[in-house]
């Protein structure tokens, strides 16, 4: 009995093992090559601690290519669009639930459920009208078809678990709607703001297919500049997997503190957008 | 509003039918999400059917076409083979994920150390940046320098060309996208079991039912709802791909990994024909809501028969 509660042990570690290695060698293996200079990345056998490590690849990725203007960039349009999708969203998410108007959610799903390209297509046509190209503007409206949906199917599944009886006590006491909203239901709901800011910031981070459409030289969100970097760098791997690595370390740190929030909003049904 | 100022009311005075109405109208808190929706969501949908009946380049004018443009789909080889290259890999990139899936949520069900920290390792795939994934590994798929082929010469499998053959490219995205996306089905599913009540296990074991047993006629089946919302997600998301393919291969070699998506962003945004763009989003879009609904009512099916066995 003691033996083969010690192998169903051994069984369920080598599972955990097989489960996690991929996802964890995966990144140490990114990491490796960021590191690495070009004689090492072409070694065979690969290597995966060099010698010498090539501190240099992530110095020419923060000095060149314009990182800075870059990052700045991804923190505007990610930034804006998260809060300006808290703004409407959280009260959105509120109004819908205490409405009870589940069927309205639909739109929502439907938005999540909307290839990106389509929205692409109107909205670039309509910038350009605007005279917005050339502008972070385009991006950070755009984003907001990532947020919003995020925001608002969180923010209803929280307000629908959030108790009712301090609200109506709030009513009776002569408050108003957004007196009740503001000082009853907002300080409750925190932990799901929370949950819904994180994903709303990650997701809209990791977007892709809106910067290649609207971004020129200026506007080029970390994701977008990272990948125009194939054609600068002459695929070097070194300083593309660096820069890489730098595009993606603050979701990454993101994931690893937040993991709880995370996991708790992904569960809740809540999932990428875009 | 301070407590004590509410406190001066008569608290008697609302009866409680008119409790919800009071305190004003809800729709205050709706209206600015959705002006938002409105127009960045609904507004395109409407304005892609318009510009859809339109011959309409970017830099040209437009002229009504009525229908054209979707005739034109059905004489599209590329746009046929982009349909077939969306479901085999859609098909691949929803069964891999979620059958792995299923096995990660069970495997994180059981008590282990550390088993928030491993869970959240896992999970780093599906949170991390897509591009910057996506150019590690197509290093990673070289042939002569990526360090798959090294690992497949470890155990004595031939090198493969990866992402550079036609007939291997679809599968090795598919690679990708599964190492991306099994955490979002194990998490789902994770949900499921944590909802299991543990009154059926007890009297199985009285029964003396094997571990095997067990997951086959209690695990399995209650958690089968939960297999169905995430293989439902991953579907819609894994038909929708765009970042990965883009980034790693283009579409290419050639055609041979074009899905309708790719090719949608090239007819509109590389040859700027945004008429026949606008076709093929609104048959894209058409395709995607069909798939949900498709498996929504399968969904409902699976719960059906469930009640069936139960009665």
């Amino acid at each position: 009995m003691r033996a083969k509660r010690l192998l169903n042990r051994i069984g369920l570690w080598f599972a955990v093992l097989m489960i996690v290695s991929p996802a964890v060698l995966f990144f140490v293996w990114m990491l490796s090559l960021s590191l690495k200079y070009e004689v090492d990345n072409a070694a065979y056998p690969p290597i995966l601690i060099p010698e010498n490590f090539a501190w240099a690849n992530y110095a020419a990725v923060l000095e060149s290519n314009r990182f800075g203007t870059y990052f700045l960039n991804s923190v505007l349009v990610t930034g804006s669009a998260t809060l300006l999708g808290l703004l409407v969203g959280v009260p959105a998410g509120y109004g819908m639930a205490r409405m009870k108007a589940t069927k309205s959610a639909v739109v929502v799903l439907i938005a999540r459920m909307t290839p990106g390209l389509s929205y692409l297509i109107p909205l670039f046509l309509l910038f350009q009208w605007l005279g917005l190209m050339g502008t972070l503007l385009p991006q950070i409206i755009i984003h907001l078809v990532i947020t919003v949906p995020i925001i608002i199917w969180i923010m209803i599944g929280y307000f629908e678990t959030t108790p009712l009886e301090l609200e109506e006590a709030a009513v009776i006491d002569g408050a108003s709607r957004w007196q009740v909203f503001r000082h009853v239901a907002l300080p409750i709901a925190k932990p799901g703001i929370t949950v819904a800011f994180i994903l709303a910031v990650i997701f809209s981070w990791n977007n892709f297919v809106f910067g290649i459409v609207l971004a020129g030289r200026e506007t080029r969100t970390l994701p977008v500049a990272v990948y125009n970097m194939i054609s600068f760098e002459q695929l070097s791997w070194g300083p593309l997997a660096a820069g890489a690595l730098l595009v993606t370390l603050p979701v990454l740190l993101l994931t690893v503190l937040a993991q709880r929030q995370i996991v708790a909003g992904l569960t809740a049904g809540a999932v990428k957008g875009g | 509003m301070t407590p004590s100022l509410a406190l001066e009311k008569p608290a008697a005075a609302a009866p409680p039918a008119s409790r919800r109405r009071a305190g004003g109208s809800l729709w205050p808190f709706v209206l600015p999400a959705l002006i938002v929706v409105a127009s960045v969501i609904v507004f395109p949908w409407g304005f892609t059917i318009w510009m859809s009946l339109n011959e309409w380049q970017i830099g040209g004018g437009s002229s009504f076409v009525g229908l054209a443009n979707y005739g034109r789909l059905l004489t599209d080889l590329r746009f046929h083979d982009a349909l077939w290259h969306t479901l085999y890999f859609t098909a691949l990139a929803v069964i891999l994920p979620v059958v792995l899936g299923l096995f990660s949520a069970i495997v994180f069900h059981q008590n282990f150390k550390a088993r928030g920290f491993l869970r959240a390792l896992f999970v780093m795939p599906m949170m991390a940046t897509p591009v910057a994934i996506a150019l590690v590994w197509a290093m990673m798929f070289h042939p002569q320098l990526g360090v798959l082929n090294y690992l497949l010469s470890l155990v004595g499998i031939p090198p493969q060309l990866w992402v550079f053959h036609p007939s291997t490219v679809i599968p090795s995205l598919v690679l990708v996208e599964t190492w991306q996306w099994t955490p979002l089905v194990m998490l789902i599913v994770l949900g499921g079991l944590a909802a299991i009540p543990t009154e059926p296990y007890e009297s199985a074991l009285i029964d003396g039912a094997s571990g095997w047993q067990m997951f086959w006629h209690i695990t399995l089946p209650l958690v089968l709802p939960f297999v169905m919302v995430a293989a439902i997600i991953r579907s819609i998301d894994a038909i929708k791909s765009f970042d990965i393919i883009y980034a790693i291969t283009q579409g290419g070699p050639g055609t041979a990994s074009e899905t309708v998506n790719l090719y949608l962003y090239s007819v509109a945004f590389a040859y700027y024909d945004i008429g026949y763009g606008s076709a093929i989003a609104v048959v894209f879009f058409l395709m995607v809501i069909g798939l949900a609904v498709l498996l929504l009512w399968l969904k409902k099916r699976v719960q059906w028969t469930e009640v069936g066995i139960g009665a």
